[in-house]
């Protein structure tokens, strides 16, 4: 099904806060609490980033789609985004949270996704270039501070 | 583009100085902010660094490490690094990472300030 919205940007970093404002637009649309709209924009900056810094080795001129289907499904709250680039493929299971007990800056984006969305999974795109990375989050979700999440070293 | 979106104030009380950064800090901002971060603690002199966050309603995982790298050269440094006046979405992130009992985080500024002269004395 056809995205209803779609936000296709530059892998230029001065972009990310106009995408966090849509984002967090739309769940308010959906019926997110303001904490819940800020921890979805929030999973969106950090997937954005890593698309930035890792994908395209900071370049700010690559292609980014985001895909955003404000309910997860007809008729259900929630929200569904999908992110794609034309950056370098990496192995999916390469992607993982770091351990949180080692203090070091770097490498907290992906435990941050994990632990304010419902689903994170990262695929290699068709074709041979570039990655997708899906992710939702249900209305009635307690993910995020005091939820369950994703554990430190969760892959 | 290269608008780095944040600026920061920087006051001296005493000996400690007061950094404050005004804007979201993310991915386009942290690589200033780390600067002249980097810039005060290298310029010596201050035995404490208070980064007032009053002024920041946004942080993502990009300003976080860049204030844990400056809590690992303040160290090394000798410099007591506080972190301050933290708001509803800069805290929430420090919890979702668990570094809120790594850091010092005072309420304000001048509570940083007095707690760490109150245990230097």
């Amino acid at each position: 099904m056809k995205a209803p919205v779609e936000l296709s940007i530059q892998s230029d970093p001065v972009y990310l806060a106009g995408a966090r404002e849509l984002i967090a637009a739309l769940c308010r649309r959906v019926g997110f609490q303001d904490e819940a709209c800020g921890q979805v924009a929030l999973a969106v900056d950090e997937a954005l980033a890593n698309v930035i810094r890792h994908g395209y080795d900071r370049r700010t001129d690559g292609p980014i789609r985001v895909l955003v289907w404000p309910e997860s499904e007809p008729g259900v709250g929630g929200i569904r985004i999908v992110i794609e680039d034309e950056a370098k493929q990496v192995d999916p299971a390469s992607i993982k949270s770091r351990d949180l007990d080692d203090v070091r800056p770097g490498g907290l984006g992906v435990y941050i996704m994990k632990r304010v969305m419902d689903g994170v999974a990262h695929e290699k795109r068709e074709g041979g270039v570039g990655m997708r990375l899906t992710m939702h989050r249900a209305a009635s979700s307690d993910a995020g501070v005091g939820g369950s999440g994703a554990e430190a070293n969760d892959g | 583009m290269a608008d780095s979106g944040i600026g920061v104030k920087d006051e001296t009380r005493g000996e400690a100085r007061v950094l404050s950064p005004e804007g979201d800090i993310d991915l386009n901002a942290s690589p200033a902010l780390r600067e002249v971060v980097r810039g005060v603690l290298e310029s010596g002199g201050a035995k404490v660094v208070v980064v007032d966050l009053s002024m920041v309603d946004y942080m993502d995982s990009s300003g976080v490490a860049t204030l844990v790298d400056a809590m690992r050269s303040a160290r090394k440094a000798g410099v007591r690094l506080w972190l301050s006046s933290l708001g509803p979405q800069v805290r929430s992130i420090f919890e979702i990472a668990r570094l809120d009992r790594v850091f010092d985080i005072a309420s304000t500024a001048d509570e940083a300030i007095e707690r760490s002269g109150g245990e230097d004395g």
